[in-house]
C-alpha cells in the first residue's frame, strides 16, 4: 500500500510489536504526530514533561519489560534533550529506538531553525545511528534500527528523519521483525573454562547485567547450584540472582558488602558472568583478585581484558554459554569453603540516626521490601539512594532493580519509573530518589499525575548532595563546597499537592510501616510521593576508596575526626 | 608492554559518516593513529581502510575489537604479511643547479618528475614507506618546498 513516511513509521514500530512509545512533539516530526493521531487506537504515546525524561522513560521502559523502548523528538533542541537518556541507555546496554525529526532534506547543513546534526552528536553515545534521507529506505532503516538495538551487545540507535521524508509516500509492506541468531561458541574456550571450575577449590562467581540482558537467571542459578559456589551482583546485576538465596553474599565493588571483599581475596577462581569489570568494581587493576585465575564471559569481546587481564575467556550468548557449562559440569557436594563464607559474620555495618532524625534509609528500604516481597520494580536515582536502594532491597527476579550504573545519571530515576510502571502496570513501582536528584528533573511529576502513572516516587531528603558530601568528608578536608541544600526549602507535601500527588512525611520510626502500607494502597490506583527525613550524616557503607585495592572496607566514618 | 606499528585493514560500508565513526573511535579511546587512507574498493558499496597505528599487543586487541563493534566495520585484519606502498609528491629545489642534483636523486629511485619550474621541480614516487623515508631525506638539503604524503595502502600477500 502507498503510505507516507510519517505512517511507515507507525506502521514499522507496530511490526516490531512497540505499542508504547515516549515522545514529546515540534515542528519537524508534525506529520510522524498526525500519524500516531490516526492510529492512537493502536499505539500508545506518553508525553512527558521534558525530552530528556521521555528517554529515560523509554529507557525504564525497557528495563523493566525487556522489550525494546522507544523515545520520539523533535529536531534540534528536541533531539539535544534526547542526549543524556542515550547515553545513559548506552553505558548499561539497554535497547532503545529514538526517533528524532529533522528539518526537510532540502534546508540540511544551512544552520535551519531548530536544525542539529543528531547523528553527530550522539555518534559516540548510540550503538549505530542513522539519517534516512529517503522515504523508499525508511522502512528497512527502522527494521534494521530495531534489529541492531535489540541484539548482540544490546544499546540505543537513533534514527534521525528530514521531516520532507516523513511526508513523501512510497509502497509499504508489512515485514516480521528478523529472527536473531546467536553466535558460535568455541568450544576451545568452553573446555578451558570447564577445566578451570573442575579444578577449582574455593570458585566465586561474579554476575553482571548481562545475565538480565540474556534473560539468563535460570542457568546462573543451576550454575550456581553446580559449582555450588557463593555468588555476588554487581550494581547492574541486582535481580540477576534470588539474594534470598543462601549462596548470595551481597553485591561486589565499592559499595559492596565486607563478605564480598573477604571472597574476592579469598577465591582461587573468580568467574565473571556478563560484567564489563567497571571500575567501581574493581578499585586497583592491580591487585584485585590476585589469588585467583578469572573467567570472562561476556558476548562482547572488546570486554576481554579491556579493565583487567582475565586468564580464560568465553565469548557467547550468556544464556546459551551457561548452559553448555552447565551440561558439561557435575553437581559439586558440600563445598567447605562455600559453608564457611556462608556461615562467616563480616560485621556489615548498620545505620544510625540521631535523636532528631531517627530514620534511616536502611530501616525504611528493608520495610518496603518485606512489604513488597522483594518483588516491587525499584528504581533509583543517583548517589547515596542509590546505593542503599541496592544494598537494602533484597532483589529475587531480574529486571526489578533499574537504576543508571554506568553513566551515574541523575534525574534518571523518576522518568525510568513512568516508563517501568507504563510497560509493567501490575507491579508496584517504586522510585526511590535523593532530594539533589529529585530536583534536576522533579518535572515528570507531571506526567505522573497528567497520565495517572501510579508509582511511588520516594525522596530521601537530607538537604544535601550526600554522596558528594561523604567524599568531601573523607578526601577534602570536609569542604562542604556546594553540597548544602537547606537554603532551598522545599515543602515536599505542598509541592505534590501542586502537582496533584498525595504526599506523605516519614520522618519517625513508627511511621515507616503505616505510611509505607498507605501509599502501596494509594499507589494502586494513584502517583504518590513519600519524603524521608534522615540525616546528612548517614554515610554509604561499606566502601573501598576509588582506585584502592578491594581490601578492608571502610565500615565506620567518625564524624567527629 | 612493547609499542610498535601495525597495519590494519579495515573493510567498510562505504557510507557517509563511516569515517567519522572510525576517527572518532579511536579519539575517543586515545587509541593512535599514524596514517589512514580510504578508497573505495572492486565492490562499490565497500571501501577499505589502511590504518597505520602505533600500540602495544594489548591496546591491538582492543582497537580490533572495538573496531569490529561498529556496525559499518565488516572485517578487521592486522595484516602479518603483505605489500605496503606509499605515495609521494614533493616539490624541492632553490635554483636550476639543485634542479639538475634532484633529478639525479630521481633517476636513483625511479621518481618521475611531473611538473617543473625554473628554480624547483615536483616528483612523485611510489614504493615502500622506508624507501619514501630515504628518498625524502636526500631530498631535504635541497629544501623541501612542500609535499604530501597518502599514507600506507597495503593488500595482504597470498
Amino acid at each position: 500500500m502507498l503510505l507516507t513516511g510519517a505512517d511507515i513509521i507507525v506502521e514499522c514500530l507496530l511490526e516490531q510489536g512497540a505499542d508504547t512509545v515516549f515522545g514529546y512533539p515540534g515542528g519537524a516530526v508534525l506529520n510522524i504526530y498526525d500519524s500516531l493521531y490516526m492510529y492512537s487506537d493502536k499505539i500508545k504515546h506518553v508525553i512527558t514533561a521534558h525530552e530528556q525524561g521521555a528517554c529515560h522513560a523509554a529507557d525504564g521502559f525497557a528495563r523493566a519489560t525487556g522489550k525494546t523502548g522507544v523515545v520520539i523528538a523533535t529536531s534540534g533542541p528536541g533531539a539535544t534533550n534526547l542526549t543524556t537518556g542515550l547515553a545513559t541507555a548506552y553505558m548499561d546496554s539497554i535497547p532503545l529506538v529514538a526517533i528524532t525529526g529533522n528539518v526537510a532534506c532540502p534546508s540540511l547543513g544551512l544552520d535551519s531553525f531548530q536544525e542539529v546534526d543528531i547523528t553527530g552528536v550522539t555518534m559516540p553515545i548510540t550503538k549505530h545511528n542513522f539519517i534516512v534521507k529517503d522515504v523508499n529506505r525508511l522502512a528497512d532503516t527502522l527494521r534494521l534500527a530495531f534489529d541492531i538495538a535489540g541484539s548482540g551487545r544490546k544499546g540505543p540507535v537513533l534514527v534521525d528523519i528530514p521531516k520532507d521524508v516523513t511526508a513523501a509516500k512510497c509502497e509499504y509492506t508489512p515485514v516480521k521483525p528478523i529472527e536473531k541468531v546467536g553466535c558460535k561458541i568455541n568450544e576451545v574456550e568452553i573446555d578451558k573454562a570447564v577445566e578451570l571450575i573442575r579444578s577449582s577449590k574455593r570458585p566465586y562467581v561474579y554476575a553482571g547485567g548481562g545475565i538480565i540482558a540474556a534473560d539468563a537467571e535460570d542457568e546462573l542459578k543451576n550454575f550456581v547450584e553446580l559449582c555450588n559456589a557463593p555468588i555476588s551482583c554487581s550494581l547492574m546485576g541486582q535481580g540477576a540472582f534470588d539474594q534470598t538465596s543462601k549462596n548470595y553474599i551481597g553485591m561486589l565493588g565499592m559499595h559492596g558488602t565486607v563478605k564480598a571483599a573477604e571472597t574476592l581475596n579469598e577465591c582461587d577462581l573468580f568467574i565473571a558472568v556478563g560484567t564489563r569489570f567497571s571500575d567501581r568494581v574493581i578499585g586497583d587493576p592491580t591487585t584485585f583478585a590476585n589469588h585467583a585465575k578469572i573467567i570472562h564471559i561476556d558476548i562482547d569481546p572488546a570486554e576481554f581484558n579491556k579493565n583487567i587481564t582475565v586468564d580464560c575467556t568465553v565469548k557467547g550468548d550468556i544464556k546459551a554459554v551457561l548452559e553448555i557449562l552447565n551440561g558439561k559440569l557435575d553437581k559439586t557436594g558440600e563445598r567447605k569453603w562455600t559453608n564457611e563464607i556462608l556461615k562467616k559474620d563480616c560485621s556489615e555495618p548498620v545505620q544510625k540516626g540521631t535523636d532528631a532524625l531517627p530514620v534511616t534509609p536502611q530501616a525504611v528500604i528493608r520495610k518496603l521490601d518485606e512489604l513488597t516481597d522483594g518483588s516491587a520494580v525499584i528504581c533509583t536515582e543517583v548517589g547515596q539512594n542509590q546505593m542503599w536502594a541496592a544494598q537494602y532491597y533484597k532483589f529475587k527476579k531480574p529486571r526489578t532493580f533499574v537504576s543508571s550504573g554506568g553513566l551515574g545519571t541523575m534525574g534518571f530515576g523518576l522518568g525510568a519509573a513512568l516508563g517501568a510502571k507504563t510497560g509493567c502496570p501490575d507491579k508496584t513501582v517504586v522510585n526511590i530518589a535523593g532530594d539533589g536528584s529529585f530536583a534536576m528533573n522533579l518535572n515528570e511529576l507531571i506526567t505522573a499525575s497528567a497520565h495517572n502513572i501510579p508509582i511511588i516516587e520516594m525522596v530521601i531528603n537530607n538537604n544535601v548532595l550526600g554522596m558528594v558530601r561523604q567524599w568531601q568528608r573523607l578526601f577534602y578536608n570536609k569542604h562542604f563546597s556546594q553540597t548544602t541544600l537547606d537554603a532551598r526549602h522545599i515543602d515536599y507535601v505542598k509541592l505534590g499537592e501542586a502537582f496533584g500527588i498525595q504526599t506523605f512525611v516519614i520522618e519517625k520510626n513508627e511511621e515507616i510501616e503505616p505510611t509505607l502500607k498507605k501509599a502501596l494502597e494509594i499507589s494502586k490506583t494513584a502517583p504518590v510521593m513519600i519524603e524521608v527525613r534522615i540525616d546528612r550524616d548517614i554515610n554509604v557503607l561499606p566502601m573501598i576508596p576509588a582506585g584502592q585495592p578491594v581490601v578492608n572496607p571502610i565500615t565506620e566514618i567518625d564524624l567527629e575526626a | 608492554m612493547h609499542e610498535q606499528e601495525y597495519v590494519l585493514s579495515v573493510k567498510v560500508s562505504n557510507n557517509i559518516g563511516v569515517l567519522p565513526r572510525v576517527s572518532g573511535l579511536f579519539a575517543r579511546r586515545g587509541y593512535n593513529i599514524k596514517s589512514l587512507n580510504a578508497a573505495e574498493t572492486e565492490e562499490p558499496d565497500i571501501s577499505r581502510l589502511t590504518i597505520v597505528v602505533s600500540a602495544d599487543l594489548r591496546i591491538l586487541e582492543q582497537i580490533k575489537n572495538q573496531l569490529a563493534k561498529l556496525y559499518d566495520v565488516h572485517d578487521v585484519k592486522i595484516l602479518q604479511d603483505a605489500v605496503t606502498r606509499e605515495h609521494i609528491l614533493i616539490r624541492a629545489g632553490k635554483s636550476a643547479d639543485d634542479r639538475h642534483k634532484i633529478i639525479e636523486i630521481a633517476n636513483l629511485y625511479r621518481a618521475k618528475p611531473v611538473d617543473i619550474a625554473a628554480d624547483s621541480i615536483m616528483l612523485e614516487l611510489t614504493g615502500e614507506p622506508a624507501k619514501i623515508d630515504s628518498f625524502l631525506s636526500l631530498l631535504k638539503p635541497f629544501g623541501i618546498i612542500k609535499m604530501v604524503r597518502s599514507g600506507i595502502t597495503a593488500l595482504e600477500r597470498d
